[in-house]
């Protein structure tokens, strides 16, 4: 708020001003603490645990032993995963499916968000109602009806039989390429809108300055827009890529016994083995392969948030 | 202005990929017109699943809780996330400002088993340590939905917050409003469209999650993705069929009014000479 001379009698204003800046400030800032923060150093203290046939399903870390406070930590989880090859297949399936899927994504989300940008005025809110009407129906329902359309007796193969294209059904669903369609499917609209917002703030005047000085269209694309687009392009490609990585409800869904990725395995650790120790060790270890890319999200995201004011 | 072309490469791909949106949505809907169990028979249209559907009393149920949970959820969602918007757009110099900023921006992109894990092990904490929740259910979805909506909601109002016009405020400050009065006479009309729009968000949000109501949730709360998930384990089910089309025809009517109502606010804007 901007600092100005006030006459005496607007001091009671100013002092409820700074109160309510504390208030305003503080609430989100101790629920986020308590229901953000706090529950990651949670899962760093339980990764360090052996898991016990108990109610919680681990030992503790700090314990009154003879009025001395004896500390507990086990590594073993680390450990195990390290020594368990499977979890390193997970987290290399995880990454690079996640990334064909992120590739996939801007390759038809960057043409998709440039047309938009492209369009009339009117045309634009249209569009941009119909590219993210999608994802606020169910994700749920949108993955599963990738189910109908791949299966063995699904529409697709039905369709290709039909034409005579193939005379055995193709094995589509439950595989890696299915999860890979999934993801695309499931995240497009989280790469076309970064994109598009940033496109359709590009000044104009500068692909017109471009193209009286004679520059080719793909030339003015190749030298102007994309690299004025970069922003959107980084902030669409975390947004897919992130979640991507941590992606459960798809490759359960349309992934086969081969898809190994590390959202499913966590899961698993923790629904069925009932090993919290070992799901929240994986928990850490995700964290960390993924801190690069959330860094840069959170970067573009509070200049994003930023800026004007 | 660059001279477009009439058919261009984004033009075409912008209309295969709302195909590619589509499409399969298209499919639900008709499938859940068909009499036959299997995708790949027409046996007829039929409203049959749509009855199944009705007299199903666990999908009724969860669908009760879902939009109850939802309900909570992004209203919380919408007081903490305009709070958050505000410190952040206004409060420039305030200590902790920079670490607001990271965990508002964080449950964007945050996996949500990772969410979810995190936020299970804070609940049996507490549960231990000071005696809350003993049961796990619709208060625990509630906060752990809470929580990642807000982070969508803070984006969103904190967009349109930056546009509000300050000196407005401060004329109405300088004319002996209080800050309170001033938020609620100046600001909050300026910001409502947002405040709107961040609850519909919050609400599909906290209707859409499965992970995070999984991990969190205990025997007594079950939620609609959950019955869904469990229901689309075992393969394609014509009632979910039915569910699906329930769902998109509602978020297209909404999407629909949304459309209209703002362009009507648009070209009345258009129309003001001084606007």
């Amino acid at each position: 708020m901007r600092r100005k001379l006030l006459p005496a009698t607007l001091t009671e204003p100013v002092r409820s001003v700074l109160f309510n800046r504390r208030v305003v400030f503080g609430i989100p800032f101790l629920w986020l603490l308590l229901f953000f923060l706090l529950p990651f150093a949670l899962v760093l203290k339980i990764s360090l645990t052996s898991a016990v046939m108990a109610i919680p399903p681990y030992e503790p870390v700090f314990r009154w032993v003879d009025n001395t406070l004896s500390v507990m930590v086990n590594i073993g989880n680390y450990l195990f995963l390290l020594s368990d090859s499977l979890y390193f297949a997970a987290y290399w399936g995880s990454v690079k499916t996640a990334f064909l899927a992120t590739v996939v994504c801007l390759l038809i989300g960057y043409p998709m968000a440039y047309a938009m940008a492209r369009a009339p005025k009117h045309w634009q809110l249209v569009l941009l109602l119909m590219v993210m009407l999608p994802s606020w129906t169910s994700f749920l329902i949108r993955v599963y009806a990738w189910m109908g359309i791949l299966g063995n007796q699904g529409l697709l193969n039905s369709f290709l039989m039909w034409l005579g294209l193939i005379d055995q059904p193709l094995k589509m669903l439950n595989t890696n390429f299915a999860v890979v369609l999934g993801i695309v499917y499931a995240y497009l609209p989280f790469m076309v809108l970064p994109i598009y917002t940033n496109l359709v703030k590009l000044d104009v005047r500068l692909l017109e300055a471009a193209s009286d000085l004679g520059c080719r269209s793909l030339t003015t694309f190749w030298a102007i827009t994309l690299p004025l687009s970069k922003a959107g392009i980084l902030a669409g490609s975390m947004l897919v890529f992130i979640p991507a990585v941590g992606e459960f409800v798809i490759p359960e869904l349309l992934g086969g016994p081969d898809t190994l990725m590390i959202g499913k395995v966590l899961w698993e650790e923790f629904f069925n083995n009932r090993d919290w120790p070992v799901a929240s060790a994986l928990a850490i270890a995700m964290l960390l392969l993924l801190l690069v890319p959330i860094l840069l999200f959170h970067r573009f995201q509070a200049r994003e948030m930023e800026k004007r004011g | 202005m660059v001279k477009p072309r009439s058919i261009s490469f984004s033009k075409v791909m912008l209309v295969l990929g709302l195909l590619f949106l589509y499409l399969p949505m298209f499919v639900l809907i008709v499938y859940s017109f068909n009499a036959s169990r299997l995708v790949s028979v027409w046996a007829g249209f039929s409203t049959h699943w749509y009855g199944e559907l009705f007299r199903d009393e666990q999908i009724l149920s969860a669908v009760w809780m879902s939009l109850r949970i939802a309900f909570y959820s992004a209203s919380m969602a919408v007081c903490l996330g305009t709070l958050c918007a505000f410190a952040i757009t206004r409060f420039k110099k305030m200590r902790g400002r920079t670490l607001l900023v990271s965990m508002i921006t964080a449950p964007l992109v945050m996996p949500e088993v990772i969410t979810g894990l995190s936020l299970l092990l804070l609940f049996v904490q507490m549960a231990q340590t000071i005696g809350w929740p003993v049961d796990r259910g619709m208060a625990t979805i509630w906060i752990a939905h809470t929580t990642f909506c807000s982070a969508y909601v803070a984006v969103v109002v904190s967009a349109r917050l930056q546009e509000v016009d300050r000196s407005i405020e401060e004329a109405a400050m300088d004319l002996g409003c209080t800050p309170l009065k001033t938020f609620f006479v100046i600001t909050l009309p300026v910001i409502a469209p947002a405040l709107v729009s961040g609850w519909l968000l919050a609400f599909t949000l906290s209707l859409d999650d499965l992970v995070i109501a999984s991990f969190v949730s205990g025997p007594g709360a079950t939620t609609l993705p959950m019955v869904v998930f469990s229901s689309v384990r075992m393969g394609v089910s014509p009632k979910i069929n039915a569910l699906a089309t329930l769902i998109i025809l509602a978020v297209s009517l909404i999407a629909f009014i949304a459309w209209y109502l703002m362009r009507r606010a648009e070209r009345k804007r258009l129309q003001t000479p001084d606007a």
